[in-house]
């Protein structure tokens, strides 16, 4: 999508060197243009690729035995799998980014007027840059693979599709749908690509033939998309496309600019109430677009360059930039290959926890035995999965016969047998230390010796629960979030005694699972229930202080967590909290007060535990998506009663009190080595906490924000608070010296 | 339950298209000179026979089948047993067999007919024989009448009956439409509701969407895929090209058509239909020309898909059936056995990728068992589902890669020789009524052994649900 002018880092290669990334082949009159990054599993839009692109695009044009071209990927799963984030990322100015853009509308736009048809022949992931690349293309055929999706995911980089794309999917699927795209970053399967018009024919995969199914699919790939090419240059495949009466309706409608203005109202209002206006991508992609379609492709598609410009240079670009590096990161096993896969796996407790853990796994090829101590129990949690697999078939991303397959390596159990097989034991049991060590004197009487003992917690120390093993360097923490299913976090806790293999093992599993996996050190809450106990005791402070619990959540998703602090004391539930407050509070002493525990004991014991038992901080009614404040609550809040002081009770004070807790808490975890690094930290609170994605993360919120400026607020809330807000020593470095960061 | 062809039914009409071809039935000869007798090589046979000591000789005294005529033409109005009953009578007439001599009769179907699901019953019942006689209906898609005739070996080897008769029926030009399952579910409780309010209340919850028909699934169960699309991407996969397929099409149509007009098919009886003309032909072969099978458009994977309605076996209605007796039994009842039923297999792959790929697990298997080389079978008849299915077969016996990657062999077995393979046609060009094309693949193949000279012969078929069957048919000395 950019070319080599604005990259400073590379040397003008001479023209006659051997290609690396793009070749072709001319089979009688098309040109077979193959891409293929040796350097890398997927193909970028590198520097490289673009230049040889180029190069190859030119020879093509050049060559008059070519009458047509066909743009395909050697790679088995990829296409394109979008531009080089570190291109931006290697830019220091908006004008800059605004440079690349422009050179790859313009790259873009040679190819959209090539007089040669170009056909991209897409098999796995086309996305980003490699969409704007495709649909700039005269025509487009793409395989049927699972693995074939398309895609502009820049607005989840908070970034645009700066290379054309804001200008051509509107006129290529429609307002609404390019609308839907955009701002969503949505991954598009290639059966509803054909639907909206993304992509012109459908090719399937094959099975076993001559060669392997993946060598001949693409084989097949190309020879469609030859015949296309062909077809296309001899006039048997018009590429205007017979519009049906809907389509010619739909367009009419798009005609009148009044539709369309309260289109871009009704987007625009949609997307501020999302994102709070915190978010600038959407904005910029709306405003884009609306350049484009109002007042033509110049100004639409300056608009796209300079926009693309400004966000690169955006705080929130940087921090989900951050996200995405951190996530990949956190997608790799750094403990190396256990030395014997997990294959069978128990999961003990067949509550929400366990068999959403058994949801996850069964359809990894992993045999799930889930076990409870009751029928009424094992039968709740098995429906569970049943369901989980059943919504898949309903939106038919799965057959009811891969249900049923799945399903099959499901075993619901109520006793031990078996568990001679299992390599590897995931307790979900409640969560009390008395039964844990009870289940774990169990277990460890019937499993083999090289089975793994994973203990699903929230709170609990690992080593206490490991204390009653025989065998503690098979013992470790997996701390699954609620709903497993949704949730993408893991996070594994290793003690002291806990052997790698044993860690590298519960990785793999996890990853498997599909998780994105932070490994912390063993203590009280370890590191993400630890960032949260200090936010939600504040949150109760505050209810106490007379915050309604409405405008309590108002304030946090104002700040940009996706769920209030009020709603997510009731989601986690106010025995949970009650119980780990209680627990941490114990651990860690008077840092760990400020609201206090009896309000939530006293909820509990008026049978107000959140969600789940219908009442919390509101009320729930089953079939309602608005819920009201618990009227109850009143009574309760009155009798703890606090008197807020007004120096430190404004908006704004009330949202960083609450977030400086949380902070504090995590750098805190890092100065003791709880966590291994910031990038660990961020991804933990982001995917586990919903800590606001826009500003990356607690770490690269002190990097953004600056940690003296946090300093400074958490004393004076010190003032009035004590030592709930004392900053932790590493906070105070960083404070003193603006040179240290988080991140590089 | 999916079976093959019926793709074709709700789609779009074979016979129709196929009346668009020319219909030539002189001047293609030339270029299929197949010639069946004469090119005989004498060959030293790996072996002598496939007797083996102290087991039962199991021979195939008799074959018929009933003309296999193109769903909804003469046979329109019959049922499915009335199809089976004219097979057996068949069978009585041609072989004089006693009414009670038989000890167990076994029939094959695929669609069944909800009125007669123990078709076999209906059938023997109705045919004449003894009320005495039990009778079962088994079914495994288009292999279920080889199943049927493998279940009676069973029998005779176990000891438990001398006297089999097995066949298959498959009647496409009716088939159970049913109601929706909401539907069902209404109308099964408005048989149970008491009160005329709760009969109100049923009738009232009925929605025009209720009333939409269920049609027989046109798909794989397990897959959601249609036997066609997996055929054609099986033919894709082998790189089998549509010209290659074209020429197999009309090879199957002119070579049946051969052998029809030289009366070879004689395991044909000629049938009175009742309120209609006695039928004494098979009228689904129609050679036709390249350049005519070239104009159609692919009927499932559109628009480069390579299968079309020529290249593919229509829905057909038809009934086969043959005895199957102990040697000593044949032998004593005063009979002339055709052959020896050898060494059988089942096997069974994937249905989604490899749906259509049992000859080419079959055969290696079968050889293995009964210790032949491709080399020592003189006859063989395969299964043709589709022209594209065929070939995709005959390239992965022949490639030693798909022998080692797929199979856990050394080396391929190799491909049939051509002037040995289906020379009297096959279901592209007879017909393929599911569940009655095994009994006329051992039929056929005894028929041939015995016209061609040779002494082994070999059968195999694919089926839905990724199965597939093989049989070595060993020539009974005359």
């Amino acid at each position: 999508m950019f070319s080599y002018i604005s990259c400073r880092t590379f040397s003008v290669a001479p023209a006659m060197s051997a290609r690396t990334h793009v070749n072709y082949e001319v089979k009688e009159d098309v040109a077979v243009i193959r891409m293929n990054d040796p350097t890398s599993k997927v193909n970028t839009l590198s520097v490289q690729m673009q230049n040889e692109m180029i190069e190859v695009f030119n020879e093509v044009l050049a060559n008059d035995a070519v009458q047509s071209a066909v743009l395909i990927s050697s790679k088995p799963g990829c296409f394109i799998a979008g531009a080089d984030i570190n291109m931006i990322q290697a830019c220091n100015t908006s004008e800059e980014v605004t440079k690349l853009s422009q050179e790859g509308q313009k790259m873009f736009a040679r190819i959209e007027n090539s007089p040669k048809p170009i056909v991209a022949a897409i098999n796995g992931p086309c996305l980003g840059g490699g969409l704007e690349f495709a649909i700039a293309c005269q025509y487009r055929v793409a395989t049927k693979s699972k693995k074939t999706v398309l895609g502009t995911p820049e607005v989840m980089l908070g970034l645009l599709p700066g290379a054309g794309g804001t200008q051509r999917l509107p006129k290529m699927v429609g307002i609404p749908g390019a609308f839907d795209m955009m701002l969503t970053g949505r991954n598009i399967r290639a059966d509803k690509a054909k639907k909206m018009g993304l992509v012109h024919q459908l090719v399937d995969p094959l099975g076993p033939g001559l060669k392997s199914p993946e060598e001949r699919t693409i084989e097949y790939l190309e020879e469609v998309a030859i015949q296309c090419a062909k077809g296309i240059v001899n006039k048997k495949i018009s590429l205007t496309k017979e519009k049906g009466m809907m389509q010619k309706v739909q367009d009419y409608v798009m005609g009148i600019e009044f539709v369309r203005q309260q289109i871009y109202k009704t987007v625009t209002a949609k997307v501020m109430k999302m994102s709070k206006g915190l978010y600038p991508a959407p904005l910029k992609i709306i405003e884009s677009v609306k350049a484009g379609l109002e007042q033509g492709p110049d100004s639409g598609y300056l608009a796209e360059a300079q926009n693309f410009g400004k966000l690169a240079m955006t705080s929130e670009s940087n921090a989900l930039i951050g996200l995405y590096h951190g996530q990949v990161a956190c997608k790799k096993n750094r403990f190396g290959v256990p030395e014997r896969p997990v294959k069978n796996l128990a999961i003990l407790g067949a509550g929400l926890m366990g068999a959403g853990i058994a949801q996850v796994t069964v359809d990894k090829g992993i045999h799930t035995v889930l076990k409870d101590t009751t029928v009424e129990g094992l039968s709740r949690g098995q429906q569970q999965v049943y369901k989980g697999l059943n919504d898949k078939t309903k939106k038919k991303t799965i057959t009811s016969f891969e249900r049923d397959f799945t399903l099959a390596s499901l075993t619901g159990q109520l006793d031990y047998s078996g568990f001679e097989k299992a390599d590897m034991v995931i307790e979900a049991v409640f969560e009390d230390l008395n039964i844990k060590h009870r289940v774990i004197k169990e277990v460890e009487a019937v499993i083999p010796p090289h089975c793994i003992f994973a203990t699903n917690t929230s709170a609990l120390p690992i080593k206490d629960i490991a204390a009653a093993s025989i065998r503690p360097e098979k013992v470790i923490g997996m701390h699954y979030f609620s709903p497993v299913d949704k949730m993408q976090l893991l996070e594994i806790i290793t003690t002291d005694k806990t052997s790698k293999d044993t860690t590298a093992s519960a990785v793999a599993v996890g990853l498997k699972q599909g998780k994105v996996i932070i490994v912390v050190g063993d203590g009280p809450g370890f590191y993400t229930t630890r960032c949260l106990a200090p936010m939600l005791a504040e949150a109760v402070r505050l209810l106490q202080e007379g915050v309604d619990p409405k405008k309590l959540d108002a304030l946090t998703t104002g700040f940009g967590f996706p769920v209030g602090a009020a709603t997510l004391a009731d989601e986690v539930g106010i025995d949970v909290a009650a119980h780990v407050a209680e627990d941490l509070g114990k651990a860690f002493g008077s840092r760990f007060g400020g609201g206090n525990v009896e309000v939530l004991k006293t909820m509990v014991e008026k049978g107000f535990k959140g969600r789940k038992s219908g009442k919390g901080c509101y009320v729930y009614t089953p079939g309602l998506k608005s819920k009201d404040v618990n009227p109850d609550i009143e009574d309760v809040l009155g009798k703890y009663k606090l008197t807020p002081n007004p120096l430190v009770s404004s908006d704004s004070d009330v949202q960083y009190r609450l977030v400086s807790r949380f902070v504090n808490e995590a750098v805190m975890c890092l100065q003791e080595g709880i966590l291994n690094g910031p990038v660990e930290g961020d991804i933990g609170a982001v995917f586990g906490l919903g800590f606001p994605p826009c500003l990356g993360g607690p770490f690269r919120f002190v990097d953004t924000f600056g940690a003296n400026k946090l300093v400074e607020k958490m004393k004076r809330y010190e003032e009035v608070y004590g030592n709930h807000f004392t900053p932790c020593q590493l906070l105070l470095d960083h404070a003193k010296d603006s040179s240290k960061r988080f991140h590089k | 339950y999916r079976p093959h062809g019926l793709r074709q039914s709700f789609t779009y009409r074979p016979h129709g298209l196929r009346q668009s071809f020319t219909y030539r039935p002189h001047g293609l000869r030339q270029s299929f000179t197949y010639r069946p007798h004469g090119l005989r090589q004498i060959q030293t046979k790996s072996k002598k026979t496939l007797a083996k000591p102290g087991v039962k000789n199991i021979v195939l005294v008799e074959g018929v089948r009933t003309p296999f005529l193109l769903s909804g033409t003469t046979y329109a109005d019959l049922m499915p047993h009335d199809l089976a009953r004219a097979a057996l009578q068949g069978l009585l007439h041609k072989t004089s067999l006693p009414k009670d001599a038989v000890d167990y009769i076994i029939y094959g179907t695929v669609i069944q007919e909800v009125k007669t699901s123990n078709v076999a019953r209906e059938a023997s019942l109705g045919a004449g024989f003894s009320d005495k006689i039990p009778s079962h209906t088994v079914t495994m898609a288009c292999i279920s009448s080889n199943v049927a005739m493998t279940t009676g070996v069973g029998l005779i080897t176990a000891g438990q009956c001398d006297t089999i008769v097995a066949g298959g029926v498959e009647f496409m030009s009716d088939v159970p439409i049913r109601h929706s399952r909401k539907m069902r579910k209404t109308m099964l409780a408005l048989n149970r509701a008491k009160t005329l309010g709760q009969r109100l209340s049923l009738i009232g919850s009925i929605r025009m969407a209720h009333l939409t028909p269920e049609l027989p699934a046109v798909a794989e169960f397990s897959t959601a895929e249609t036997m066609g699309h997996s055929a054609d991407r099986l033919a894709a996969a082998f790189g089998v090209t549509r010209l290659e397929q074209d020429e197999f099409a009309l090879r199957s149509h002119t070579l049946a058509k051969q052998a029809q007009d030289a009366g070879l098919l004689s395991d044909v009886i000629s049938f009175k239909v009742p309120g209609r003309d006695t039928v004494a032909k098979d009228n689904g072969i129609r050679p036709s020309s390249m350049e005519q099978l070239a104009k159609l458009k692919p009927a499932f994977i559109k628009p480069h898909g390579t299968v079309t309605a020529a290249n593919s076996s229509f829905l057909t209605d038809g009934a086969s059936a043959v005895l199957i007796m102990s040697e000593e039994k044949a032998l004593a009842m005063g009979y002339k056995p055709k052959a020896y039923l050898r060494d059988f297999v089942f096997v069974s792959q994937d249905p989604k990728d490899q749906l259509l790929l049992g000859p080419a697990y079959g055969t290696p298997k079968v050889l293995a068992r009964a210790g032949l080389t491709m080399d020592d079978i003189d006859v063989f008849e395969f299964h043709e589902a589709f022209a594209g299915q065929i070939m995709a077969n005959l390239k992965a016996l022949d490639s030693d890669w798909f022998a080692q990657t797929y199979m856990g062999r050394k080396v391929k077995v190799g491909a049939p020789a051509m002037e040995k393979f289906n020379l009297w046609g096959g279901s592209l060009s007879l017909g393929h009524p599911f569940g009655a094309t095994g009994c006329r693949l051992v039929t056929t193949v005894a028929h041939r052994l015995l016209k061609e000279g040779g002494q082994y012969g070999l059968v195999a078929a694919c089926a839905a649900g990724g199965q597939g069957h093989a049989m070595v048919i060993e020539a009974y000395p005359q």
